[in-house]
């Protein structure tokens, strides 16, 4: 096998396995939000409902496709595509094991190991709020428009704080490469043990950025009917309700790479390069990302909604700062 | 102002400001994850409709049923006070006389040839039940005219009405 068709095979199933999470996400929230609240849940379709995101993405594509007359057509289609596919794209530097060594031959599980690969992440992360405010633009409805501007400011005040928190980690690692990143923590030795303030201030930073409760402000129906995605329908606001659920992921992904070290799991980590060694890394992997995605999902059905202002104050008034600081300790610690 | 306390979990409410573990949310949070956790956990306390069921009460008036007698005749004979009890007007009959034949099908000579109950018209009140002398109309407290896309099948004749011969 050339390493072309490696690469070709590797991204394909990366790519598939995305989709298969992001699917069965939306089972996970549904079951667990029932769960949390004293309810079954869907269990109709299948056994305990394990069909329900097939039938729900059957439905969707059986649904009317609505296009409002005095929408801008070329970006109101643009719009969720976009969305979909900076989602998608943002797997591509995630290491999801440790590389596999078979005959003196090494096949990297990772897309591709980018010497900026956290500064290529927070690219095309930034590039998902155009899909959303191409879409929210594009409708020509004045809820959509208000929810595509929450989304964007929400975004962009959160990104400053995330970016911040990560100047920190990266003064700790001294490396942009996700790959080095994750094979600095070895075994137990995490960066969450040594930015457990910057870890905090991510992930509250992450939540804001996949738009997720507490803070799913750009979607909050009581105020703005169904935000930046009011005028979509069919395949189109399945695309806006899927990404939300990569976006899950692909956080989740990032979060244990950079701060839970990874595919490293104490003895996994001292095991022999070899198929098992991959194996048993992308195990870990991917418990690590059922993990946050878990977090998330628990979150989202135990807080309520922050009020637009409280969201503005905590991103600009309390985030930065404190990420601020944080870079400020972690010099001081790495100097003396 | 003397106050009165209307429930006996009256609690005065002082607005103070937040103190610092209030304004890092953070307690409150890691709190309500744990409410919400244990509750993962619980007795759920869904019934699933069609093959788990509430038990009815006794008096519960659902779906009527044409009753039969010990020998398996049907006891209606179609006199009518029970269209005539009827506040909706859900109750339609048509009356005929028995033949020598089919004595052992009709319990007097004369029986309900058509008997018809409209369940969209239908209050399910009850008053065709006391109604009736000859005890044949009953509201079963056990089952309910299930839901139809056809106003059609809301008609119940005497196929779905009369008492089938196993259950007695």
């Amino acid at each position: 096998m050339s390493d072309l068709t490696f690469k070709i095979l590797f991204i394909v199933t990366v790519f598939g396995i995305s989709l298969f999470i992001a699917m069965y996400t939306t089972y996970a929230e549904r079951k667990l939000a029932a769960f949390l609240q004293d309810r079954l849940g869907p269990n109709r379709a299948g056994p305990f409902g394990i069909l329900q995101p097939l039938a729900d993405g059957i439905k969707l594509f059986f649904k009317e496709e609505f296009i409002p007359k005095v929408s801008d057509r070329f970006l109101f289609i643009l719009g969720p595509a976009l969305f979909m596919c900076t989602a998608l794209m943002t797997s591509a530097v995630i290491p999801f094991a440790p590389d596999l060594e078979i005959g003196g031959r090494i096949f990297p599980m990772q897309g591709t190991d980018l010497n900026v690969g956290i500064l290529y992440l927070f690219g095309v992360v930034s590039l998902g709020v155009y899909g959303i405010l191409i879409g929210g633009w594009a409708s020509n409805n004045k809820f959509s428009l208000l929810g595509a501007i929450r989304a964007a400011s929400q975004n962009i005040s959160y990104e400053l704080a995330m970016g911040l928190s990560i100047i920190a980690l990266i003064m700790v690692n001294s490396s942009l490469s996700l790959r080095d990143i994750v094979d600095q923590q070895t075994g137990l030795n995490w960066n969450i043990f040594y930015q457990p303030l910057g870890f905090l201030i991510f992930i509250v930073c992450a939540f804001a950025e996949t738009n997720r409760a507490p803070f799913d402000l750009p979607e909050c129906e009581t105020e703005l009917v169904g935000g930046y995605h009011t005028e979509f329908s069919s395949m189109k606001l399945g695309f806006y309700l899927f990404a939300e659920y990569i976006h899950v992921f692909i956080s989740s992904a990032v979060l244990s790479t950079l701060y839970f070290g990874g595919y490293h799991f104490p003895w996994v980590s001292a095991l022999e390069p070899g198929v098992l060694k991959t194996a048993l890394g992308a195990v870990v992997m991917f418990s690590k990302i059922s993990f946050f995605i878990f977090l998330f999902i628990w979150i989202r059905w135990t807080l309520p909604r922050f009020r637009y202002d409280q969201l503005m104050n905590l991103g600009w008034k309390v985030l930065i700062p404190l990420a601020v600081l944080n870079i400020l300790i972690t010099a001081i610690f790495i100097l003396f | 102002m003397p106050t009165t306390k209307l429930t006996s979990r009256y609690k005065l409410i002082e607005r103070k400001p937040m103190n610092f573990a209030e304004r890092i949310y953070l307690p409150a949070v890691f709190k309500g994850m744990g409410i919400t956790l244990s509750h993962l956990f619980r007795k759920k306390a869904t019934i699933s409709y069609p093959e788990q069921k509430r038990p009815m009460s006794q008096v519960f008036r659902g779906l009527h049923i044409l009753k039969r007698d010990e020998k398996g005749a049907e006891r209606c004979t179609a006199c009518g006070l029970c269209a005539l009890a009827c506040p909706a007007e859900a109750i339609t009959m048509t009356a005929a006389e028995r033949k020598p034949s089919e004595k052992h099908l009709y319990r007097e000579e004369k029986y309900a040839a058509v008997y018809e109950i409209n369940m969209l018209r239908c209050i399910f009140c009850g008053l065709c039940e006391e109604a009736c002398p000859k005890a044949a109309i009953f509201l079963q407290n056990d089952k309910m005219a299930p839901a139809s896309f056809d106003r059609d099948d809301f008609i119940y004749g005497k196929d779905r009405l009369v008492e089938s011969f196993r259950q007695n």
